[in-house]
């Protein structure tokens, strides 16, 4: 198969957009969050925490949805974490959001170990099934990639219609963007700053710990040390890809899936003269290049990263 | 509730905090331990006794502390002029590697002059590759901690495949590992029989040098003022961009120094596991340490000790050893909490 031909068959789409779907989820979480006024670098955490929460629900007997809503309170739990520390108490969200990514990573190793002391090979559950959109999934190529999916990547697509309408609809996410830009006049509305923002990157957190749990339920059938492998970290870069906008993001990250999958495919026709690991750097390489051409004219919410402390001015 | 500035902060608070800070840390990790099914103080009394309970347990401590005590200062280094260098396990690697290179035979010299030039050449790879990060920074205004993270994974695909293909040992057995570095290049023992090396003083060297830098030189002076508030740096006729450049330098030199004292101390050659996430764990070494350098090297040992601790208490107890990464990540968290309680007080109203 030539280099070409890939990008016309079903099956790279088919797994581009599966690729694409953690980071859908993730992207969006992270995109509420920085909208909000919070860098959450906690994010490769909270998705390691919500693949393993997610799983291990399914793996003692729950209800596969059940095991998402799991994954979802997990990244709440440390999305209030991450808030309580960095909204009422100001602190520096780099360092806080490593911590959590420290703090939620170990713990979720820790917590594997003592749930499952004997295992030597990662124990399987039985994942979410492709589920056919009659009529839709019919479409050549583009049916399958879009609608020939598990349900969890129907419901990333959801995510964004409803991350989306919230900023630009309600008046609660015209509140979140206010408040990423000039926490003050929020304030001066009535509106508590500190309540808005940790309840933002609790939201945002749950979804990141979806993300991690479509790897778990959708994609994989096992949770593995390490899973998550930076892709929370591509998704903060895709953020700023698609400049803080829900559309532009889920263009973003579908490009990326595409990406990854594409350079699947070409290891497999090209492997031979080039070795297999300068294909894996690519997607970290592909992210460093985004941030740098968006940069320029990138416009971040004006209070990013800045605490708000009243009585500080 | 609201947060008031201290006029000053008392030395028992100095004090106080950062012991309510550990305090917390051992409450939320004996949870753990009673989840995991043993007795908090029989755990802890296993890590202490594994950490420093011996000779050998204080030997291998020092040893581990080693590696952090250079990601630790790169980290300080770096945390102090607000470069958010995530990247120090990217920057430690490419210190091995350098050394493995010249190491091997490439270049053949008496041990005097070898390990000096090879410690030079290591620093210069580890300063350029944080040096990319910072000009993106400086330049184009990307965010340095994404682009410092990326590097991360994209230097250890690099180093795997140099152990497959060009430094891969063919003595190896098949196995992703480099060849042995020649004698004269390698560190001496710092203990005969020991595994305590070299490096240990090199690291202590280091902290000091970094502490006059920080403390004594005009770099230090705006290194702080540019971490304190560029603006106002800026508007005082520092140059800021410079100043952040200077910064990258310095710190990715310190931490591939952690890289070359690995391989030329301990292992003699390079792995893949060459760094059980030293890098990561720096940023916790230095925050530990209020940034300050010499405070590194206390945090470094501190840090070092809950990991050889755990993992003989883990053979023993039967608790995860990942005990040990839970308490660190913890006590950054609460380390954070308690320096900000000395800063300001909060006001419920």
């Amino acid at each position: 198969m030539e280099a070409f031909e890939i990008l016309l068959t079903a099956s790279f789409w088919v797994a581009a957009i599966r690729i694409a779907s953690p980071l859908i989820f993730a992207t969006m979480g992270e995109l509420i969050c920085e909208r909000a006024g919070v860098l959450n670098l906690g994010i490769e955490g909270i998705m390691t925490a919500g693949a393993f929460a997610g799983w291990l629900t399914v793996y003692w007997g729950g209800d596969l949805w059940f095991g998402v809503v799991v994954a979802a309170w997990s990244g709440m739990a440390f999305g209030l974490l991450h808030g309580v520390l960095t909204v009422p108490l100001g602190l520096s969200q780099h360092v806080t959001g490593i911590g959590i990514t420290l703090l939620a990573t170990s713990l979720t190793y820790f917590v594997y170990r003592v749930a499952l002391p004997e295992v030597s090979s990662p124990p399987k559950i039985e994942p979410f099934q492709a589920l056919a959109i009659p009529g839709l999934s019919q479409i050549p190529v583009i049916g399958p990639a879009l609608f020939n999916q598990t349900p969890l990547t129907y419901l990333a697509y959801a995510t964004v219609a409803a991350v989306a309408w919230l900023l630009y609809r309600t008046p609660a996410g015209m509140a979140i963007r206010a408040v990423g830009e000039n926490p003050a006049a929020v304030e001066a509305q009535g509106i508590s700053v500190t309540a808005l923002r940790i309840a933002a990157v609790m939201l945002g957190s749950a979804m990141m710990a979806v993300g991690g749990a479509f790897l778990t339920m959708s994609a994989f059938n096992s949770f593995f040390f390490e899973m998550i492998n930076g892709r929370g970290w591509i998704c903060i870069a895709l953020v700023v890809f698609g400049s803080w906008k829900p559309g532009k993001a889920l263009l973003g990250a579908i490009l990326f899936g595409a990406f990854d999958a594409y350079q699947i495919r070409l290891q497999q026709v090209m492997g031979g003269v080039i070795p297999y690991q300068f294909f894996l750097m690519l997607p970290y390489l592909l992210s460093i290049a985004a941030l740098i051409a968006v940069s320029r004219r990138a416009t971040y919410p004006k209070a990013l990263m800045t605490p708000y402390l009243k009585g500080e001015r | 509730m609201r947060l008031e500035p201290k006029p000053a902060t008392t030395s028992a608070g100095l004090f106080l905090y950062p012991a309510g800070a550990i305090g917390a840390t051992l409450v939320f990790a004996s949870l753990l331990v009673l989840v995991a099914g043993a007795s908090p103080f029989n755990v802890f009394w296993l890590v202490l006794k594994g950490a420093a309970g011996s000779q050998f347990a204080i030997v291998e401590t020092l040893t581990r502390a080693t590696p952090l005590i250079f990601t630790g200062l790169a980290v300080a280094v770096a945390f102090r002029a607000k470069l958010w260098n995530i990247g120090a396990e990217a920057q430690l690697y490419i210190g091995a590697v350098v050394t493995v290179v010249l190491g091997t035979g490439a270049v053949a010299l008496p041990s005097l002059a070898l390990i000096p030039l090879i410690m030079v050449c290591a620093m210069l790879a580890g300063a350029l590759l944080l040096l990319g990060p910072a000009v993106l920074k400086t330049r184009f205004g990307v965010d340095e901690v994404v682009t410092t993270l990326m590097l991360n994974f994209v230097i250890l695909l690099f180093v795997s495949y140099l152990l497959e293909g060009p430094l891969k040992d063919p003595m190896g057995l098949g196995w992703p590992q480099s060849k042995r570095v020649v004698a004269d290049a390698q560190l001496p023992r710092l203990i005969q029989g020991k595994r305590l090396h070299f490096g240990f003083a090199i690291a202590l060297a280091s902290a000091a040098i970094v502490w006059v830098i920080m403390k004594k030189t005009v770099l230090g002076y705006e290194m702080r003022a540019v971490g304190h508030n560029p603006e106002a740096a800026r508007f005082s006729g520092i140059s800021v961009n410079l100043v952040l450049v200077k910064t990258a330098l310095l710190s990715g030199g310190l931490a591939a120094l952690a890289g070359f004292s690995e391989v030329a101390g301990l292992k003699g050659n390079l792995t893949l596991d060459l760094s059980p996430g030293y890098g990561y764990t720096g940023i916790v070494v230095a925050m530990l340490a209020v940034l300050n350098p010499l405070g590194v090297v206390a945090s470094a040992i501190f840090v070092a000790g809950i990991f050889v601790g755990a993992d003989s208490m883990s053979r023993l107890a039967g608790v995860p050893s990942y005990i040990a990464e839970v308490m660190v990540a913890t006590a950054l968290l609460t380390m954070v909490v308690a320096i900000m309680l000395t800063r300001y007080r909060i006001r419920w109203r």
